[in-house]
C-alpha cells in the first residue's frame, strides 16, 4: 500500500496503471524522486532536450499548504528557458517595496528597484502548488510535442540497491509492488529524503532553536502589496518577530516568530491563531477586516547539507541536498538552480557527449551554492534572533541607528532575497580576456537584456551559445561533437552594451545551456572558443 | 591603512572624560546600547575592514 501523507492542493499526476508494473525491470536512462518543484523542473528540461525522464511521486500532486512562496528572478529565467514562466508571472504578485519595522516606529523603508530591461519581475510572490502545477502544466504541452516524460503518481520508492552500472528500485503502488532500473536516479524527495535515509548517509549542520508559526489569511484588505517586516513587534503574542506578505487569490502570508519552548499542539489552536491575526491587523487599521484562516502550520529550521551531492549513479537535488533557513527564499531558488546545472549535464553524458565524470562538476559546483545559501540565511537568522545578551544589543543598536542614519540600513538583515552565485574560479570556466564588466564576468549566469525583439535570455535558449557583439558575426564552433551556435547583435543597445560590453568596442561570450558565462574575450578566435568549450564540458583541452 | 595604536587623541583627558558624560545617569540596559550604537558609528566612519580586524583583535 501507498500511505496518505498529506493532503493534496491540486491533483496533477493521478495514478494508473503501468504495464511494467507487471514485467521484469525496465532501465530508465534518469528516475527522478520526488514530483516537487524541483524533480518536475528537472524532468521537464531533461524531456525538452530529448532524454527520457520518468518521475516517481507517492502522492498525485501538489501538498497543501503556499510553502514556498517567493519566487527570485533567477528562477523565473529558468522557468522562461523552460517554458513555464509566463503563468507564474501572470498569476503571481509582484511586489518592490518592504518595510522594516521596530516595535511601533517604522525604522526605514526599501525599493528593490528592479533594473530595466529584463523579462522577469525581481519577484514574484506565488503559492508553492501553483508554481508545480504551472511546471506540470509545461511537462504535458512539452509530451504533446513529443517530449519523453512521464509521471507516476502514487509510486513509492520503497528501497533502492546501487550498482556501478545503474540503481535498481523497489517501488510500491496501489496495485503492488515493482522493479524500475535506473542509468541515473535523482532525489528530489525534499528535506526528509527517505533516499537519503535509505543509503544511510548524514545530513549535517546547524539546528536553529526557534519555531515559526505561518497563517496564511484570505481577506479583502487594502494594505499595499509590499513586504512588512517587524522586528519585536508591539502586538500582542506576536513573538520575536513578524512578516506579512501578499499572495495571489487575496491571500496574505503572515509568519510570527514565536520562540522554542512552545506547545505545538496549543499554538496551532484556531482560536489562538485568530487572537494574534486580529492584534496584528487591527495595530495597523485600528479595526479587524473580515477574514478565513486558510492555512496554518508551525515550522523548525535548521541550516544544514549533505556532504557529497553524489553518490555513484544517486544524485541529489533541492532540499533533500540542503536546507536553509526560509529568510530570503533560498530553499526553492537555490533547488531550480541545483537543476538547472544539473540538466544540461545529465544530457549530455547520456547523450555520450560528456564522460560521466561531468556530473561531478555537479556536485562541487551546487554545493558551492548551498554554502553560500546558508551562509546568508545564518547571518539572517543571527541577526533576527539574536542568540546571545550582547547579539542582541547590538541588533537593537543598528536598528535604532537604522531609524536615523542610512549607513546603517545595510546592516539590518530580515534575510538577503536569493540571487544566483557566481561559479568563480571553478575549472569549467575559462579566462575573461574581455576584462568587461563584473556583472558578466564567468561563472556568473547571464543578466537578461532588452534586443530589438524580446529579450537577451529568450535568444540563449538551452545550447551552447556563442554570443557576439559588435564586429562581425563569427562562424559556429564545433568541438568534441557540439557545435556552439551564434547569436551576432551587430549594434548592441545601451543596456546589452553595458551589462556584457563595458568601454570595450566589441565582445565574445561562450555560454553553456544553463546560460552561465563560460569564457569572454575581446575578439573571435575560433582555437580559444573550441578550448573553452572542451573544458566546459570536462575534456580540457590538449 | 594600518590601525593606529600610538596616542592620536587631542587632550585626552577631556576625551575621557566626555566618553563618561556620556553615560551619567543611564541605566546598566541603556548605557550598554549606546556603547553598541557608537561602537557601529565608528566603524562605519573607519570603514576598512582591514583596519577594523585589526581592532577587533587588539581590543581582546
Amino acid at each position: 500500500m501507498v500511505a496518505v501523507r498529506y493532503q493534496t492542493t491540486f491533483k496533477l499526476y493521478p495514478y494508473a496503471k503501468v504495464p511494467a508494473q507487471s514485467q521484469p525491470p525496465v532501465r530508465h536512462p534518469v528516475v527522478i524522486v520526488g514530483g516537487g518543484p524541483i524533480g518536475l523542473a528537472l524532468a521537464l528540461d531533461l524531456g525538452k532536450k530529448g532524454t527520457p525522464a520518468l518521475v516517481l511521486d507517492d502522492h498525485e500532486g501538489a501538498g497543501l499548504g503556499s510553502k514556498a512562496i517567493c519566487f527570485a528572478k533567477r528562477t523565473l529565467d529558468i522557468m522562461s528557458r523552460l517554458g513555464a514562466s509566463d503563468a507564474m508571472v501572470d498569476k503571481g504578485v509582484v511586489w518592490n517595496v518592504g518595510r522594516v519595522f521596530h516595535g511601533d516606529g517604522k525604522v526605514f523603508e526599501f525599493n528593490l528597484l528592479p533594473e530595466e530591461g529584463h523579462r522577469n519581475p525581481a519577484f514574484i510572490n506565488l503559492q508553492q502548488p501553483y508554481f508545480e502545477r504551472y511546471i506540470v502544466d509545461a511537462i504535458r504541452e512539452a509530451q504533446a510535442a513529443g517530449a519523453p516524460i512521464e509521471i507516476r503518481g502514487r509510486n513509492a520508492v520503497t528501497g533502492i540497491s546501487r550498482h556501478d552500472t545503474h540503481a535498481t528500485i523497489e517501488v510500491d503502488t496501489p496495485d503492488g509492488p515493482y522493479q524500475i532500473e535506473a542509468d541515473y536516479l535523482i532525489a528530489c524527495d525534499g528535506a526528509r529524503s527517505p533516499i537519503r535515509d535509505m543509503m544511510g548517509l548524514t545530513f549535517d549542520g546547524r539546528m536553529f532553536e526557534d519555531n515559526f508559526l505561518i497563517a496564511d489569511v484570505k481577506m479583502k484588505a487594502d494594505f499595499p502589496t509590499e513586504r512588512w517586516f517587524w522586528f519585536e513587534p508591539p502586538f500582542k503574542d506576536s513573538g520575536q518577530s513578524a512578516l506579512l506578505h501578499k499572495q495571489p487569490d487575496d491571500i496574505w502570508r503572515i509568519d510570527f516568530q514565536l520562540g522554542w519552548d512552545i506547545d505545538r499542539e496549543k499554538e496551532l489552536d484556531p482560536d489562538r491563531i485568530r487572537a494574534r491575526v486580529d492584534a496584528m491587523l487591527s495595530s495597523q487599521s485600528g479595526t479587524i477586516p473580515e477574514y478565513e484562516l486558510e492555512w496554518t502550520s508551525i515550522y523548525t529550521f535548521q541550516c544544514r547539507r549533505m556532504k557529497e551531492f553524489r553518490h555513484g549513479r544517486v544524485l541529489f537535488a533541492g532540499d533533500s541536498a540542503h536546507q536553509v533557513s526560509p529568510f530570503g527564499a533560498r530553499g526553492a531558488n537555490s533547488g531550480v538552480q541545483d537543476i538547472d546545472n544539473l540538466g544540461w549535464k545529465l544530457d549530455l553524458v547520456l547523450k555520450g557527449l560528456a564522460d560521466d565524470s561531468l556530473l561531478d562538476t555537479y556536485a562541487t559546483e551546487r554545493a558551492y551554492g548551498a554554502d553560500e545559501n546558508i551562509l546568508n540565511s545564518s547571518r539572517a537568522t543571527d541577526f533576527m534572533t539574536p542568540k546571545s545578551e550582547m547579539s542582541k544589543i547590538f541588533r537593537n543598536a543598528v536598528l535604532d541607528l537604522a531609524g536615523k542614519h542610512g549607513f546603517a540600513r545595510p546592516l539590518v538583515n530580515s534575510g538577503r532575497l536569493s540571487v544566483p552565485c557566481v561559479y568563480d574560479d571553478f575549472p569549467l570556466f575559462g579566462e575573461d580576456a574581455l576584462k568587461g564588466p563584473s556583472v558578466t564576468r564567468p561563472g556568473a549566469s547571464c543578466v537578461d537584456a532588452p534586443l530589438e525583439n524580446g529579450f537577451l535570455l529568450d535568444q540563449l535558449g538551452g545550447d551552447f551559445t556563442l554570443l557576439a557583439l559588435g564586429g562581425s558575426a563569427p562562424e559556429p564552433v564545433a568541438a568534441e561533437g557540439l557545435t556552439a551556435k551564434v547569436l551576432h547583435i551587430a549594434t548592441p543597445g545601451p543596456e546589452l552594451a553595458e551589462r556584457y560590453q563595458g568601454s570595450a568596442p566589441q565582445a565574445v561570450y561562450l555560454i553553456r545551456p544553463d546560460q552561465h558565462v563560460v569564457a569572454r574575450w575581446p575578439a573571435f578566435d575560433a582555437e580559444a572558443v573550441a578550448n573553452a568549450m572542451r573544458n566546459a564540458i570536462g575534456k580540457a583541452a590538449h | 591603512m594600518t590601525l593606529t595604536l600610538d596616542p592620536n587623541i587631542a587632550d585626552p583627558d577631556g576625551f575621557y572624560d566626555e566618553l563618561l558624560r556620556a553615560h551619567e545617569g543611564l541605566s546598566k540596559a541603556d548605557s550598554d546600547a549606546l556603547n553598541a550604537r557608537l561602537i557601529l558609528v565608528l566603524c562605519n566612519h573607519i570603514g576598512a575592514r582591514d583596519v577594523l580586524r585589526a581592532a577587533l583583535e587588539a581590543a581582546k
